[in-house]
């Protein structure tokens, strides 16, 4: 086995393996789901869509309960995806790791925005 | 390694202008690789969609702003150029959303890991989000 501990640890590069691909997929599905659950919802409402009508969605608590995990899916699907773009190519280890913390920085404040506003209702 | 062990071929001819426009995409790589860029364009729209879901949520004032968006536009931005940013999101969630299904079918169906089933299945994804994205965009533009 190669030496992969203390000064010689390795903490980039492509060592996630299953775990992501299989929650790349998870997430992916349970936004298609809210998707679905979101377009029925508008789909049935009748007339012009008002603030009324729009907000009166998202103020559902069941509402609320799911986009928070389709919020949080997002986040960690997009992680998945502009992580393998990095890996991709940025071979320069300095520059990849400065581009995976704004990443990361980006999704996070996004994460907590979303939150905040559905939290505003 | 000896003189005589026979040297790792290397491959190095993907400069984006000089090489790669000259090689013929399948349509299975064109949606791949679309899949990619669509994925890239929602990362860098992601502020923008919290700010829709944040300005027609939060009060019916901040919803009226939302709506006045698309026509006279927000900030520095004009109403048509907020359409048309509203458009590549469309496009770039159709497309994904399909290219992702399918990706997800050819990871759970061992019939359909072949090369007819990649072209088939990929003209379905054009045909689809496409399609979709002209009929949403139509409608975005106030054409019907």
């Amino acid at each position: 086995m190669s030496v992969n501990y203390g000064s010689k640890r390795v903490v980039t590069g492509a060592h996630y393996g299953l775990r992501d691909w299989l929650a790349q997929r998870v997430t992916g599905l349970l936004m298609a789901l809210f998707t679905v659950a979101l377009l029925a919802q508008v789909l049935l409402i009748k007339g012009p869509i008002g603030y009324e009508q729009w907000a009166g969605i998202f103020a559902q608590q069941w509402m609320k309960f799911i986009t928070v995990g389709t919020l949080v899916a997002l986040a960690y699907h997009a992680w998945v995806g502009m992580r393998e773009i990095l890996m991709d190519y940025v071979q320069p280890v300095g520059l990849r790791l400065v581009l995976q913390i704004f990443v990361l920085v980006w999704l996070v404040g996004c994460l907590g925005w979303g939150l905040q506003v559905l939290w505003r209702l | 390694m000896t003189d005589t062990t026979k040297k790792r071929p290397e491959f190095r001819n993907i400069n984006p202008i000089s090489d790669l426009t000259t090689y013929r995409l399948p349509v299975a790589a064109k949606l791949s690789i679309l899949h990619r860029a669509s994925g890239l364009v929602m990362f860098f729209l992601l502020p923008f969609v919290v700010w829709l879901l944040d300005t027609s949520i939060s009060s019916e004032f901040s919803y009226a702003r939302f709506t006045a968006a698309f026509n006279t536009g927000a900030g520095i931005f004009a109403g048509w150029f907020i359409k048309l940013a509203v458009l590549a999101l469309i496009w770039a969630y159709l497309h994904h959303f399909c290219a992702g299904l399918r990706h997800i079918w050819m990871d759970v169906s061992h019939k359909s890991v072949n090369k007819e089933f990649g072209k088939s299945s990929a003209i379905v994804c054009f045909a689809i989000s496409l399609a979709l994205t002209a009929i949403l965009g139509a409608k975005l533009f106030g054409l019907y």
